[in-house]
């Protein structure tokens, strides 16, 4: 085993503990931090993975934006530590058997494959190398999915807004 | 030379697994929402492995989709959570039962 194997499996036992972690603490903020732990080895396998760009975006929206707006909200809100849902067997036995025949075909699948046996070998693509590539031939996805976050932003707003606007009404009927 | 592609499926696989569980089975829409996040986390991560095992570059063009895709749930999501927390004043998805009759 090579170092980068050593690497990548010490990774992968740091984010399956922390992301354990997370969904089992009853504190949401302690759940966050994990979060934010199991999120930092996800970007360091980017960059093992030869995706250095995508290991600072990791970092830049995930860690960064996207957990920092969870914690504004568990901040905002009042929130009782909430513990996981009363396993009743009846209700859980047929979901779980499920889950577990569709694991154990999936990691059947997997292990049988010859495609999935080879070997990663080392490479990094450059980030200008992967922005030139983006803008040629992905130039429409990128315009979409730009839209996507427009639409996203004046959803968030309206939401708020539409709330301002009942409490407003309802403040003034009450004088 | 790093690891078979199968162990990085499969660690994909358990984050995936591990995300489904926080999404069904906690009492919480905050929690809800965080397992999407993992789910999404865990199918990029897929995606950046399979971008070197073929040495293409579309997986990470793609790996960038999905960080814009979850940037723009969780700001709709989460707003959406405080518009249900101030109406109902609770976080807990059992209790939107308003439309019950």
């Amino acid at each position: 085993m090579t170092l980068y194997g050593i690497i990548f499996y010490i990774l992968a036992a740091v984010i399956v503990i922390a992301t354990g972690l997370a969904i089992t603490r009853r504190n949401l903020v302690h759940a966050v931090i994990y979060l934010i732990i199991s999120f930092f080895g996800s970007a360091m396998l980017y960059f093992l993975f030869g995706a250095p760009l995508l290991a600072a975006l990791e970092i830049i929206i995930y860690a960064g934006a996207i957990m920092v707006l969870f914690l504004f909200i568990i901040m905002m809100l009042r929130v009782d530590p909430t513990a996981l849902r009363r396993p009743s067997l009846r209700h859980w036995l047929p979901a779980g058997i499920l889950g577990i025949i569709y694991l154990a075909v999936a990691a059947l699948v997997v292990i049988t494959d010859p495609g999935s046996q080879a070997t990663l070998k080392t490479a990094m693509a450059r980030p200008r190398a992967l922005g030139q590539f983006l803008f040629q031939r992905y130039w429409l996805s990128v315009e979409i999915i730009s839209f996507l976050l427009l639409i996203a932003l004046i959803g968030a707003l309206y939401l708020a807004r539409a709330f301002l606007k009942e409490s407003r009404e309802q403040s003034e009927g009450e004088l | 030379m790093i690891v078979p592609y199968s162990h990085v499926l499969f660690l994909a696989g358990i984050l995936f697994a591990l995300g489904v569980v926080c999404a069904v089975a906690r009492r919480n829409l905050i929690m809800m929402l965080i397992g999407v996040e993992i789910m999404l986390n865990a199918a990029a991560l897929a995606f950046v492995a399979a971008a070197l095992r073929w040495q293409q570059l579309e997986g990470q063009v793609f790996v960038l989709f999905i960080f814009a895709i979850a940037a723009a749930e969780v700001s709709v999501g989460l707003a959406l959570i405080v518009y249900a927390y101030r109406r109902t004043g609770s976080l807990d998805p059992e209790t939107y039962n308003i439309l019950k009759w």
